[in-house]
């Protein structure tokens, strides 16, 4: 076990050379539906019970089919209004159970990336192997389905192993959501390849703001224009990244998508200045433009430590 | 029951402990802050470790881990105030020209130098936080253990700072004692007043800044769920009372904890800026280091 996983370096947010978004934006602006399944009957992983109290658990259940029911439509009909593209946090299980989702996103032209294969399924406890298993399937399940190569990673209930984020990079995944440090996208440092730490805005998550946090819709509305505005200011200096994650069967309820709109309203007011993006385009920009000035600049700050993530340098052996 | 737990051997006038002694607020003397204060305010900044693997001994600290190992999720999030929450802090006490004092974890002086770099070019103070927010000062730590955790945090800074928090608050009955002997001159963990007091160990003396929990950005925001906006309004409301106390009690202070993990988010820093602005326009309050407080405190006892 180790004190820090090691896997990006130290980087202070200020005096980081400028990040210019494509025709000079300030703000690369992503929204991230989670499209998920949670088994009735899922296996217990000893880490973690899949539902709170027992399984099955039928109210818990029944608001996340909510979700692929009724939710994910009003949703996708509520970003066509606002002529955005979702990037979709994909159990990619749900290929198989509601294709009928899948052919709604591709039509639209929305990008996924793998969500794990149920959210029900941990990563505690894989070998390497098992999970390299899981990302095989991942791929060749939603290529199967929708044409597209994944290329960005969000493992299941934000679950993972010492292994996950270098076995990604090994599959040619170009970006993880899964680590919250920043507001700009930064280099992960895997074993190989070149994996983007993309900026996926946790604490505005609908998961944190309505089940844990307790918001009403309206505080909700506030808290993201606030965090745009903010970040947009930012962006100036050096270009920064907000994202959205939503969940159909949270923020597409009767009582909350009408002041979700309002958000989207006033971030959709400042097309100057803002990139529209999906997560891999994002992460590829990121990639083609900023990667090696990134890490030319986090040497220059004196603090990089070495090693790959759960691999450090050891000294003084 | 054993018949000793109905004994109370500590049972009679004053405080059951001898840091201080007992004095109510009416009869303690008048303090003076230079410039005419009324109300100090002390911004006591939180720069903090939260290890992947911590011990939890005796208690899992606040803001640990809460999934199983690796838990990447609480881990980033409480770095994501080391990393960009704490430079929007400084920018903005920076641009209302308001110094505050930073609690620093042992751990992130070593890990972070250019934060402190940055923390000491801004003439900030830096306050000692123990090792990390998993190295927790208690009862059952030997005293070599206690002082060798105290001296190894002195080591970790360039110039031995004159404050100290203990990570999650907590001390054992020997820690006071501790600090006073590794020339701690004041300590962020009582709040019994509203102004600092002396308190009293076998090595010599130490000052107690009090240090206020139930209006930390913490408590409020983060584990309690109140918005940013009450926040600010209770704020604004202690102030008021602390500056109409003043001919009663003379010179008060707050000490109000902002959190880089959770005043420093982007939807949430409007609400610092206001409380600046709202600081600047109110007569008879200046925001003060820990340190010029505690030497006004001291030249006046």
């Amino acid at each position: 076990m180790h004190a820090d996983p090691n896997l990006y370096d130290y980087w202070p947010y200020v005096g980081r050379p400028k990040i210019e978004w494509p025709g000079g934006k300030k703000l690369a602006f992503w929204i991230a539906p989670n499209i998920e399944f949670y088994e009735f009957m899922p296996p217990n992983n000893p880490k973690r019970q899949p539902w709170p109290g027992a399984t099955p658990n039928v109210q818990q259940y029944s608001q996340r089919d909510f979700g692929n029911r009724v939710g994910h439509l009003r949703l996708m009909e509520l970003l066509d209004k606002y002529n955005l593209r979702g990037s979709v946090s994909l159990n990619v299980a749900l290929c198989n159970h509601h294709p009928e989702i899948i052919e709604d996103c591709v039509k639209r032209d929305w990008e996924f990336f793998s969500h794990g294969i149920y959210n029900t399924r941990y990563s505690y406890g894989l070998t390497p192997e098992q999970e390299q298993a899981v990302l095989k399937d991942s791929i060749q399940t939603v290529e199967k389905a929708s044409g597209q190569r994944i290329r960005g990673y969000l493992a299941p209930a934000l679950t993972h192993t010492e292994a996950t984020l270098d076995l990604i990079a090994e599959n040619d995944f170009w970006y993880s959501c899964d680590l919250f440090q920043d507001d700009q996208p930064q280099p992960l440092k895997t074993k190989t390849g070149k994996l983007v730490s993309m900026p996926y805005s946790l604490e505005v998550n609908d998961v944190i703001t309505y089940s844990v946090m307790g918001f009403d819709p309206e505080r909700y509305t506030n808290m993201l224009k606030r965090h745009f505005d903010q970040l947009l200011l930012e962006g100036e200096r050096s270009g920064t990244v907000m994202c959205i994650p939503l969940h159909a069967y949270l923020v597409a309820q009767p009582h909350r998508i009408r002041p979700f709109e309002e958000a989207l309203k006033h971030i959709c007011a400042h097309q100057d200045d803002v990139w529209f993006a999906t997560g891999k385009e994002i992460a590829k920009h990121f990639i083609d433009n900023y990667w090696e000035q990134s890490i030319a600049d986090i040497k220059a700050r004196g603090v990089m430590t070495g090693g790959t993530g759960f691999n450090p340098v050891v000294r003084g052996l | 029951m054993d018949e000793s737990y109905l004994k109370y051997s500590e049972r009679k006038y004053g405080q059951d402990h001898n840091f201080y002694d007992w004095e109510m607020v009416k009869d303690r003397p008048k303090l003076q802050w230079d410039n005419g204060t009324k109300l100090a305010i002390c911004f006591i900044i939180p720069l903090e470790f939260f290890p992947l693997n911590p011990d939890e001994k005796p208690f899992q600290h606040p803001g640990a881990m809460k999934t199983p190992y690796p838990d990447l999720r609480h881990f980033t999030v409480r770095d994501y105030g080391n990393r960009v929450g704490v430079y929007r802090i400084m920018e903005t006490l920076d641009k209302a020209g308001v110094k505050g004092s930073f609690a620093v974890n042992a751990e992130i002086a070593k890990r972070y130098p250019p934060l402190i770099d940055a923390v000491i070019a801004q003439t900030h103070e830096i306050v000692a936080q123990g090792l990390s927010t998993d190295s927790i000062h208690h009862e059952g730590l030997s005293e070599a253990e206690e002082l060798a955790r105290i001296q190894k945090t002195v080591q970790s800074f360039s110039n031995a700072p004159l404050g100290w928090l203990s990570p999650s608050r907590n001390q054992s009955s020997r820690t006071l004692s501790l600090l006073a002997k590794a020339a701690f001159e004041y300590c962020l963990d009582w709040e019994m007043n509203q102004s600092p007091q002396i308190a009293r160990t076998d090595i010599g003396e130490i000052s107690l800044l009090p240090n206020s929990y139930e209006l930390s950005d913490f408590t409020l925001l983060h584990m309690r769920g109140q918005t940013e906006e009450s926040w600010l309004s209770q704020i604004k409301s202690a102030m008021d009372l602390l500056v109409d106390e003043y001919d009663r009690f003379g010179s008060q202070m707050l000490g109000l904890t902002l959190t880089p993990y959770v005043i420093g988010q982007p939807f949430r820093i409007w609400a610092l800026k206001a409380l600046l602005a709202h600081i600047k326009d109110m007569d008879g309050v200046e925001v003060f280091k820990t340190g010029r407080i505690n030497k006004q405190f001291r030249a006046q006892i």
